[in-house]
């Protein structure tokens, strides 16, 4: 009886387990078959590289590298932001803060991470683009900048977390080692621990550009949605996701806006695709590293 | 309880079923009357289900074509092709006129610009124009702002102001009217375009060809930026349908349109 529950619970949990694995193929089938019909009509070389998006004009034409060059630009900006606050963070964390600074920073910047994306957007919409409207003097706020500045709010957390962890798996004998030569407190951080969790920072870092790249909501509100090439960082663009999220309640089932509006999710997909997989990859070589089994 | 989810999911399912359910359809610009339009009716007529989605104007008239939908809201009226198409599937498609809208164009209150014409309009937004000291205005440089370009309001300025010409790409694009008149609200060199409902204190309306936008201008067919909202039905409406049409286009219904921001028919 009892060897029959377990074997029952096996196949529940196994047939769970590969649910995500179903739902993974289903999306990527359902993107490639929407997306299709797109490239054929316009070939993949003028959709990825063409410099106009008017999809609902006559002729309509779909060229989305403004599109994919402003989720490019508000993602590296983002990063400078996210980059500086995450690791350092991370750093503080690990190597200075007493038990009651963990205490109470650990809990903040988790909650930082479970703030709507909606209320960042607000927040960005309100008040940090008109700020920064008035004091350079922009003709409007909405723009590289802002969006780069909030998402790179958004994407600390992350990056802060995963980095924190990867500190962490430094093992012990590493500082004892580098104590025991004589090392200070400083040469030890930049030339032992900094460099061992170096690849388990790496994989945070790309994380957070993941996070910021598929970040919808708010760039849809901050971002300006001008679907030019950005010259400066206060042009304002039309990012990949907004320009889904905006367009495809109004795009006819099968239409080729519709099927454009998949194959840019689909690009999208591959973006954030290749991130995971460089992380992943990235991540093993970390463990190996220090000797730790996968 | 399993047992229970089911008997309501059954019990549900034959409720849709039912010959009275009315399915609406179509215009984003039109849907924020008919959901409250069907609110108030529903609440007048508790047997009547009526089930309202958006979808945008050629949606709502490709379902009533396909038998999807028994009310097409459309913000234009409806194509020559759509129509054949209509004729070969055996419709005979209806427009009932359920309200006007007119198309404000808005600056910054700061802006001592008091009016457009149509076609310096149409240069601001097909990048000829940049700043508005080439208007008589002050030395700013144009923040252009237009709808994102699938919506019926975008499709209806692109036809009436830019003769389809098509938006500068470097155009801020949004998502709603909301948020046009929020931005210009805020931007002292912006313009942007509205329904009539969205013009309050925070943003200037500006005349167009020397005619102020207002219900007024818009019902004598003074201000020529404007449009009938449509709902279309598959022959003589009857039953539920006529009841709603006629609820929509009664001082009821026309309250709702006013309160939505749009212009009542009489």
């Amino acid at each position: 009886m009892n060897r029959k529950k377990e074997r029952l619970i096996k196949y529940l949990f196994t047939t769970l387990a590969f649910a995500s694995l179903a739902f993974l193929i289903g999306i990527v089938l359902v993107l490639f078959k929407e997306a299709l019909p797109i490239f054929a009509k316009v070939g993949p070389k003028a959709f990825l590289l063409g410099e106009s998006w008017y999809p609902t004009a006559e002729p309509p034409e779909f060229g989305i590298l403004p599109l994919i060059l402003a989720s490019l630009w508000v993602t590296a900006g983002a990063l400078v932001i996210c980059v500086p606050l995450g690791v350092g963070s991370a750093l503080y964390l690990h190597e200075l803060a007493g038990p009651r600074q963990r205490a109470v920073l650990k809990p903040v910047i988790e909650i930082l991470a479970s703030v709507p994306s909606i209320v960042y957007g607000f927040f960005g919409m309100v008040i940090l683009a008109p700020w920064l409207q008035d004091t350079f003097e922009l003709p409007i706020g909405l723009c590289v900048l802002t969006t780069s500045i909030i998402l790179g709010v958004m994407a600390t957390p992350t990056v802060a977390s995963i980095a924190e962890d990867a500190l962490s798996y430094v093992p012990r004998s590493f500082r004892e080692a580098s104590f025991a030569v004589g090392a200070d407190r400083w040469q030890t951080l930049t030339k032992v621990i900094i460099p061992a969790a170096g690849s388990g920072i790496s994989t945070a870092i790309i994380l957070g550009m993941s996070r910021a790249i598929g970040e919808t909501m708010t760039v849809l509100m901050v971002a300006g949605g001008s679907a030019v090439i950005p010259s400066s960082i206060f042009d304002p663009v039309r990012p990949m996701t907004a320009a889904i999220a905006a367009e495809m309640g109004e795009a006819p089932v099968g239409s080729e806006h519709y099927n454009a509006l998949f194959a840019i999710a689909l690009i999208l997909f591959l973006i954030t695709f290749v991130f995971n997989i460089a992380a992943e990859l990235i991540s093993r070589r970390f463990r190996l590293k220090l000797g730790l089994s996968r | 309880m399993k047992k229970i989810m089911t008997i309501l999911m059954i019990a549900g399912l034959g409720a849709s079923a039912h010959a009275g359910k009315v399915v609406i359809e179509g215009s984003t610009t039109v849907l924020p009357i008919a959901q409250r339009a069907a609110e108030v009716f529903m609440k007048n007529n508790p047997d009547a289900d009526l089930s309202v989605r958006g979808g945008g104007s050629g949606v709502g008239i490709a379902s009533i074509i396909d038998g999807t939908c028994d009310i097409a809201d459309a913000s234009r009226a409806i194509k020559p092709a759509e129509l054949e198409k209509a004729a070969k599937r055996g419709r005979d498609l209806k427009a009932h006129i359920i309200a006007m809208d007119g198309i404000s164009h808005i600056v910054h209150p700061s802006n001592s610009m008091t009016g457009l014409t149509r076609e310096q309009i149409k240069k601001i937004y097909t990048t000829r124009i940049k700043n508005w000291s080439e208007v008589g205005g002050p030395d700013l440089k144009i923040v252009v702002i237009s709808r994102d370009s699938a919506s019926g309001t975008f499709e209806a300025f692109s036809e009436m102001v830019l003769d389809k010409k098509k938006v500068r790409p470097d155009a801020i694009m949004q998502a709603s009217n909301q948020a046009i008149a929020s931005i210009v609200a805020r931007t002292p060199g912006a313009i942007g375009y509205v329904g009539l409902g969205y013009v309050t204190g925070t943003v200037k309306p500006l005349a167009v060809d020397g005619v102020m936008p207002a219900k007024e201008t818009v019902l004598r067919n003074k201000y020529l930026i404007s449009r009938p909202l449509f709902m279309y039905t598959n022959g003589k409406p009857a039953g539920t349908i006529k009841l709603f049409i006629d609820f929509l286009k009664g001082p009821e219904g026309q309250k709702i349109v006013e309160e939505e921001g749009f212009v009542p028919l009489k």
